[in-house]
């Protein structure tokens, strides 16, 4: 009995076919060939493209903000699906679960802490990434289309936290959310509606936590993934970050490229190291707040908005209603859908602040913008107020036309001064109104959030 | 068939095939709309079955004898105040701030409501005496029968500023 001659080399063990059949090439690549193939293999690299232009990696360019957003969407998927396990949506039940998730869960604390940290995050970043897209000409086409969709994702973040800000049900959730949907009756037309379908009633309730746990653990997750997808894919289409030059410089058709991994890989993966370590270290220093049980019967003093809502709640103290919740964020909304869609004597890319000019008027427009705005809040707490019939004017005019008219003027000027005459400095001018306004929205915010005390009377917030 | 014909069938087919092409974009438009329909019905609140003795219901508050003039009792369960007006006219008031929709305190020092939230100020008639709040707060309908007072929490009534029209007086005997 002879053994059958081998014709075929000896076939590999089972557990090697399976981790084959998973991974079809080594995941390391050793040659710069097989560096392309893993791209062209892998679905997750499929997403980025094999080589990027070299100047692109400079990490003053982006601050690797975009990234950071997409890491901290990771971690609240992660992290909200844990709580999900736990949390129970009714008015009767949350806020015990939330105290279970605190006392009971192993790193219960830990991980209800990372969330709420990450979602507070996720507005700062977002924010300080449109602020960067902005001065880096990031809008200008082909990348036009994208800064509205970028525009949507924050709203989408908004729409995230503050629908889970009500969730834990206790005394700070019910009346900030409250007086954020309270906001919404000042729109005119369909603002009472509208409230009354987002609170699924007249008033916060039971239905509103059902509705608001729907939106945030179902609605918002499905909505930021389809547009995160749909940003990215602009993103390669437009080929990767704006490629930096001078003013005067064309764009360069073939700049010159480098291979994606390991270059931009590591850089990504570096900052993303990094946040989350930062991220920890908040989430272990600083317990998310639980305040008492939700009871509508009683009102704190004062009762405030959630802090990326405090400006609008601030502007609400000094305008008629009417303008400040809607007349004045339909302008700003306005006015940043349309950034992409003007007319730019220049479309630098990659370059901050435009020129040397553009730098220069845009820092004279941020300290104007923080001097003015503390300037006139002081004003009208102290001398204008309303009781000491200073303005004896109806509050429609007074408080409303009047200050929305100073605010165009104040753009406007700021338009004209930083153009010059006759000189081409139209996009310098365009930035200067820009800075200006988010100058005197931050300004606003701090103040609604840091300096109103007892009855929203200024205060020093130590 | 003749050239003419074929090229009469090709006109026809063309045209028939733009009418079922129409055809599918507008049923799909209907489809589209059912879902929207779907979600906004879903979405809407559902009437709110109140029990009696809680607010959305007809709350009995007592004789009109037992609230002296210049007086107010909340009833907590109703969620309005019972205002009694210097004059011996009734008032339901809501507790709900004009502003952004808090819970207004009676303070029985200063004999006003004054909001905890951002400091608007009403009178005993809920009248605003003091901003951001934009009017007064809202009433609720009040009828006295047999020397009782009731006040239907079911109806909130909304106005600028008191007028003594609102106020519900007892039959003199």
């Amino acid at each position: 009995m002879n053994p059958p001659p081998r014709l075929q080399p000896e076939k590999p063990s089972l557990l090697r076919r399976i981790w084959q059949s998973i991974f079809p090439i080594p995941i390391i690549p050793r040659t710069e060939q097989d560096r392309r193939r893993t791209f062209f293999t892998y679905l997750v690299l499929h997403f980025r493209p094999a080589t990027l232009p070299e100047k692109t990696l400079k990490f003053s360019l982006s601050w690797g903000l975009g990234g950071m957003a997409a890491v901290l969407v990771g971690l609240q998927i992660g992290t909200g699906l844990l709580l999900k396990f736990v949390y129970e949506p009714s008015a009767t039940a949350a806020y015990e679960s939330v105290r279970v998730v605190m006392l009971e869960v192993p790193f219960g604390l830990l991980v209800r802490n990372l969330h709420h940290w990450c979602a507070n995050l996720l507005v700062l970043v977002a924010f300080l990434h449109m602020l960067r897209v902005f001065f880096t000409g990031g809008f200008h086409p082909p990348r036009q289309f994208n800064w509205i969709i970028g525009l949507t994702l924050f709203a989408v973040v908004l729409a995230a936290n503050l629908t889970g800000y009500l969730l834990p049900w206790d005394q700070l959730s019910f009346w900030a959310v409250t007086v954020s949907t309270g906001m919404l009756e000042y729109i005119p037309g369909i603002g009472l509606a509208l409230q009354k379908t987002i609170r699924g009633g007249a008033e916060i309730g039971p239905a509103t936590l059902r509705i608001f746990y729907a939106v945030h653990t179902a609605i918002v997750p499905l909505v930021l993934g389809l547009l995160m997808a749909f940003h990215f894919w602009r993103i390669r289409k437009a080929g990767g970050l704006v490629v930096p030059r001078g003013p005067e410089e064309e764009p360069d058709p073939n700049p010159v490229r480098v291979p994606v991994l390991p270059n931009l890989l590591v850089r990504e993966a570096t900052v993303a190291a990094v946040l989350i370590a930062v991220v920890m270290l908040l989430a272990i220093l600083f317990d998310a707040p639980l305040a008492e049980p939700a009871n509508a019967g009683l009102s704190p003093n004062p009762t405030k908005a959630p802090w990326y809502f405090s400006g609008l709640q601030e502007l609400l103290l000094h305008l008629h209603p009417i303008f400040a919740v809607f007349v004045i964020p339909a302008l700003a909304a306005c006015g940043l859908v349309c950034i992409p869609y003007l007319n730019y004597d220049k479309t630098v890319g990659g370059t901050w602040f435009v020129s040397r000019y553009g730098r220069r008027t845009a820092i004279q427009a941020t300290v104007a913008g923080f001097f003015i705005t503390p300037v006139l809040i002081g004003i009208d707490d102290w001398i204008i107020k309303p009781e000491s019939g200073l303005i004896d004017l109806p509050a429609y005019i007074g408080r409303g036309l009047m200050p929305a008219a100073l605010l165009l003027l104040a753009a406007f000027g700021a338009y004209r001064v930083v153009k010059g005459r006759g000189s081409d400095h139209r996009s310098e001018a365009v930035q200067a109104v820009f800075v200006l306004m988010a100058a005197a929205f931050i300004v606003l915010t701090i103040t609604g959030w840091w300096f109103r005390g007892e009855s929203m009377l200024l205060a020093w917030p130590w | 068939m003749t050239k003419k014909n074929s090229t009469e069938e090709t006109a026809h087919s063309s045209q028939r095939r733009r009418f079922l092409t129409r055809l599918w974009f507008w049923l799909g438009a209907l489809a589209l709309a059912e879902g929207a329909y779907l979600a906004v019905r879903f979405l809407h609140p559902r009437k709110p079955q109140a029990r009696s003795g809680d607010f959305g219901a007809l709350i009995e508050a007592g004789a009109v004898d037992s609230f002296q003039t210049g007086s107010v009792t909340a009833f907590p369960r109703g969620q309005f105040y019972l205002s009694r007006l210097d004059d011996g006219g009734f008032l339901a008031i809501s507790r709900t701030c004009t502003h952004l929709g808090c819970t207004v305190p009676w303070v029985e020092e200063t004999k006003a409501f004054a909001c905890p939230c951002h400091g608007s100020v009403f009178d005993i008639a809920g009248s605003v005496m003091n901003s951001p709040a934009p009017r007064a707060l809202d009433i609720f309908p009040v009828s006295i029968e047999n020397n009782m007072v009731t006040v239907d929490t079911s109806v909130r009534l909304k106005r600028f500023e008191f007028d003594t029209k609102q106020a519900a007086y007892p039959k003199k005997i």
